[in-house]
């Protein structure tokens, strides 16, 4: 019975397919690495010529929009970026939580929930130019509601966030477990408590995190803000007023082909980056903090 | 005899039951929460008659087909036939796609199956980070450093190869539908490479460990157990990356030389949809119908996508239910590796 000899029940793998595989698993590597190299240049370029130009006098300062001379600074751009995000926040985050807990606790399986699924996504996918082009055509042409202004451009980014933050939102609450929402429901608590002492509570740093995610996104969002907030040089409290935002900022810097606009292009560019890169590492901590996985 | 008090009775309210003053609260999480819901839907459907409104005046004077297919963008003398943008947006997506769907692949595969445990990480977020730039970034960094150091490059290989048609043989411009593509393809890796990602993770163990234990090497394994698994995964990923590809804006506005014509070749300057939007909106303020114009342009865009992402939608899901479909193809896949090379 032991006529078979060893060596041709496991033959070894020819020198072809050995070579084959080597080569292939070589172009894979390589393919990884093609995929990093942007990135390594983009953070190259970025820190080589936008760090000479950050300084506490290029943050602290508006820019001038003299032809000659100091071209100013980001202040007023970083400003508009940080108002507009956060009433974009607190209109998106509420609605695409609130959405999403309805798909989760009351829509797991109906139709009306997998219509209302199907056009979240349908939203994600939607361009971000054309949803600056809707929000044009609803509050600055339709003529009732004046110019560009800086809230526009908020509800703008909250058309762009409220997919993100509902997608991630429900994927969280799904992990929820159910018997917590059982045990809860067999004490006698109502539903509206379940929800608000229980399922919220134990998914708040994965909806941070989706949350989070979703507001570095609209951070450097431009294309929508050129419709509804428009440009201005100077600093704003106001969101009823015109807006400068960073990445805006960065866009007409880089049109205007001067050696002085373009690295304060490159300083503002530098900036937003550190603000978004913070914003995604807290939200990487935060969700290793959460209990769910 | 203490069990039938309990019993819910409708004239009797039952021990465990609330008052109805109790129980609105619940009412209106649950009718809120629904109409929420339904206020998305709403969004959707007026968005897209807003839109139709808007640039109707366009599309009565040109006609649909005529706008859309027109090779005719004119501004000074109204005239707005999109083709060239509409050309522009599909060659500059169609090489995001050549270049960036392999890269994401092969990302995907190497983090998912060949990179050592730890690695695994910290590639994860290297490749995730590549999505964290915004595009003006992109934009910014294409038209002052991508532009002129891949110039004398784009001229040797247009050189090289001068007989193969819109190639070869042209005189390179500095922004060009290639730059444009290359950007584009610098951002649809990371999504792309996440969602293959995912759908690679769905690949049951059992399938590659029937490859490897048949004598299939690494290689064989993925190709033979991996690759058809996720094939429909694969595909949806990269269609989802088509539609980013297709409404991306201001990176393709700095780059791809914004000029109204079909290029005639690949390192041409041109034009597409979501960049002329972006760049004459200023400029049509004062014209109704060339911002009717654009307006249609937003339109055809919103409408390509919707097709598109449509499509992308049905293969991932088509991609993950396939998980229990199949048990016999990987054993085949498996007995294959075994024989072939």
């Amino acid at each position: 019975m032991s006529a078979v000899p060893l060596d041709s029940t496991f033959a070894p793998i020819g020198a072809g397919r050995r070579r084959k595989d080597k080569l292939m698993r070589g172009l894979l590597g390589l393919g990884t690495l093609v995929a990093l190299v942007p990135l390594v240049l983009v953070l190259y370029y970025l820190l080589k010529k936008g760090l000479g130009a950050v300084s506490w006098h290029f943050l602290s300062t508006d820019p001038t929009g003299n032809f000659l001379g100091d071209p100013g600074g980001i202040k007023s751009a970083i400003f508009g970026t940080i108002e507009m995000v956060a009433l974009a926040s607190l209109i998106s985050i509420p609605i695409g939580v609130g959405v999403a807990l309805y798909l989760v606790e009351y829509g797991k399986k109906n139709k009306f929930a997998s219509a209302v699924r199907y056009f979240v996504d349908v939203m994600t996918g939607v361009p971000s130019i054309v949803f600056g082009l809707f929000i044009y055509i609803t509050l600055i042409l339709s003529g009732n509601f004046g110019s560009f202004a800086g809230w526009k451009g908020s509800v703008a980014l909250a058309l762009l966030m409220l997919p993100i933050v509902t997608r991630s939102a429900e994927v969280v609450l799904l992990l929820v477990p159910d018997h917590l929402r059982e045990a809860a429901l067999a004490l006698g608590a109502p539903r509206w408590r379940v929800v608000s002492r229980v399922v919220l509570p134990t998914a708040l740093p994965g909806l941070v995190t989706g949350s989070l995610l979703a507001i570095a996104r609209a951070a450097g969002e431009t294309a929508l803000l050129l419709f509804t907030a428009a440009i201005v040089n100077g600093t704003s409290l106001n969101l009823g007023q015109r807006m400068n935002s960073l990445p805006l900022q960065i866009f007409t810097d880089v049109g205007q082909a001067q050696d002085r606009l373009v690295a304060r292009a490159w300083g503002a560019a530098l900036t937003l980056v550190v603000l978004i890169l913070l914003l995604t590492l807290i939200a990487r901590f935060v969700s290793r903090r959460s209990r769910l996985t | 005899m203490e069990a039938a008090s309990i019993s819910t009775r409708r004239d009797d309210r039952p021990t465990f039951g609330r008052s109805s003053v109790a129980r609105w609260p619940d009412k209106l999480l649950r009718w809120g929460l629904t109409a929420l819901a339904a206020a998305i839907l709403i969004l959707i459907a007026f968005f897209f008659v807003r839109l139709y409104i808007e640039s109707r005046p366009v599309f009565s004077k040109f006609g649909v087909f005529g706008f859309t297919f027109d090779n005719n963008w004119d501004v000074s003398r109204s005239i707005f036939g999109a083709l060239p943008l509409l050309v522009g947006t599909l060659v500059t997506a169609s090489v995001a796609l050549i270049i960036g769907v392999p890269v994401a692949i092969a990302a995907a595969l190497f983090v998912t199956e060949l990179c050592p445990r730890k690695a695994r990480g910290p590639l994860t977020i290297m490749v995730d980070l590549l999505a964290a730039v915004p595009s003006v970034v992109y934009g910014l960094w294409g038209v002052f450093v991508l532009i002129p150091k891949l110039k004398p490059a784009e001229q040797w290989v247009t050189d090289k190869l001068h007989f193969i048609p819109f190639i070869g043989g042209a005189a390179v411009a500095g922004p060009n539908y290639f730059i444009g593509g290359l950007i584009l393809a610098i951002m649809i890796v990371p999504i792309v490479s996440a969602i293959s990602r995912e759908v690679m993770a769905t690949v049951p163990a059992d399938h590659k460990e029937a490859a490897l234990a048949l004598g299939a090497t690494r290689w064989e394994m993925i190709r033979m157990a991996v690759l058809p698994y996720s094939r429909a995964g694969i595909t949806g990923a990269s269609m989802l990356g088509l539609g980013r590809a297709i409404g991306e804006t201001i990176a393709v506005t700095l780059v791809v030389g914004n000029a109204p014509q079909i290029g005639k070749h690949l390192f041409d300057q041109g034009y597409t949809l979501a960049a002329v939007i972006a760049n004459e909106f200023g400029e049509a303020a004062n014209n109704p119908l060339h911002r009717a114009a654009l307006i249609a342009a937003g339109l055809v865009l919103f409408v390509l996508t919707l097709v598109v992402n449509a499509a992308a939608r049905y293969f991932v899901v088509r991609g993950t239910r396939g998980q229990r479909a199949a048990p016999g193809d990987a054993a085949t896949a498996a007995a294959a590796a075994g024989v072939g090379g």
